[in-house]
């Protein structure tokens, strides 16, 4: 510290370099989150660099440079505190991220189609073909005679089934 | 940005500089210019001839000394809380002094029993408010201009600390040019002035030490 304060460049960067682990240390009094700690050693190194001539040499370096550290680790934790009061952190596995209900509909309706799906699969094949077709392919009831093979009449009848099971189904389930 | 590349940046702008005297020297040269500037006033303006006497009443003595005593402990403790690895209790060191300050000023108002000088109106006693206040801010200039070069990473003990130094300075001085007992109405004005300075230097903190 004292080459540095004299403008050695090369003393000050091996300086830093050896002291970075120290540091790190002291800051995970403060924080857990890595890159939080990333973010106050490079604070604190900051402060070091700006307050570098307040350094006495006649004084041990270790309790100075500590000090500095705890300083940035108190500054870090009320930063955090103070964004947590107010922000919630958007990270994928959090669906209640945002407090406009309109913002969860993509991710509502995606669970939405796998449990349709899942109904479906339990209706019997007739009944399911003829849903499908008309519902959710929005085939003509001729065309879907000829998809299906179903005569146009066993069609409305299986259609007109098919719904009532689904809606039993779902009363069931909810 | 990687803390590696940020310690290149750090290191690849590392200009020398010129490092600082320590906090006991550096308040000691405060004291010093402040000391001789206040004796240069004193000598040329203050009514001796009314000061001297009142100084010799052992109760004012204790005040006066007591001020001074403040103000110097208090200036002491701003320039060791600015540099990182001194001790937070530098803090608590004007507590005695200032104690003994306010103990003996709030004795001479209960045993004078005075609310307002003879014949005087309380307008007067708002001079001892602009004296404080006057003074105060050259001298605040002086002590924020040398405080500020190293920086304090916790700012507010630094600013309370250093506005009290200069505010119980201004205080010392105030009692050569203040030739009548304190009355209850002086102290709480000379009081509040020593507290609206400490409020405004502790609020102006990061401007005035760049941290």
């Amino acid at each position: 510290m004292h080459a540095a304060q004299a403008g050695d460049r090369q003393a000050y960067g091996e300086l830093l370099r050896e002291v970075t682990p120290f540091v790190r240390a002291l800051l995970r009094r403060y924080c857990s989150h890595r890159q939080d700690i990333e973010e106050m050693l490079q604070d604190t190194l900051l402060s070091l660099h700006r307050v570098r001539r307040t350094y006495d040499p006649r004084r041990p370096f270790r309790p100075w440079l500590g000090a500095i550290a705890a300083r940035r680790g108190i500054d870090g934790l009320r930063r955090r505190l103070r964004v947590a009061r107010h922000e919630i952190s958007a990270d994928a596995r959090s669906y209640e991220t945002f407090s406009e209900p309109a913002a969860n509909d993509d991710i509502e309706a995606l669970r939405a189609r796998d449990e349709l799906n899942e109904l479906l699969q339990r209706l019997p094949v007739r009944q399911r073909e003829a849903l499908e077709a008309l519902k959710l392919r929005q085939l003509s009831l001729a065309e879907a005679s000829a998809a299906s093979g179903q005569s146009v009449a066993a069609l409305k009848v299986n259609t007109h089934r098919a719904l009532k099971a689904l809606r039993a189904l779902f009363q069931k389930e909810s | 940005m990687q803390t590696e590349q940020f310690i290149e940046q750090l290191a690849a702008g590392l200009e020398p500089v010129k490092r600082l005297r320590t906090p006991a020297a550096r308040a000691a040269i405060w004291l010093a210019l402040v000391g001789c500037a206040a004796a240069l006033v004193i000598a040329s303006y203050a009514h001796m001839d009314t000061a001297l006497p009142r100084l010799a009443i052992p109760r004012i003595a204790i005040e006066c000394a007591a001020t001074g005593l403040t103000a110097i402990a208090a200036i002491l403790a701003a320039f060791e809380l600015s540099v990182p690895d001194r001790s937070a209790r530098w803090a608590w060191l004007p507590l005695p002094p200032l104690l003994v300050w306010l103990g003996a000023s709030g004795l001479g108002c209960l045993r004078s029993g005075l609310l307002f000088h003879d014949g005087s109106a309380i307008g007067e006693s708002s001079h001892c408010f602009i004296f404080i206040v006057a003074v105060s801010v050259p001298l605040a200039v002086l002590l924020f201009a040398m405080l500020r070069r190293a920086r304090p990473l916790n700012p507010i003990p630094v600013a309370a600390m250093g506005t009290l130094g200069v505010a119980a300075s201004a205080a010392f001085l105030l009692e050569f040019f203040h030739p009548y007992d304190v009355t209850a109405i002086d102290l709480a004005l000379h009081l509040a002035a020593v507290a609206a300075l400490v409020l405004l230097g502790t609020a102006l903190r990061r401007p005035l030490l760049r941290s």
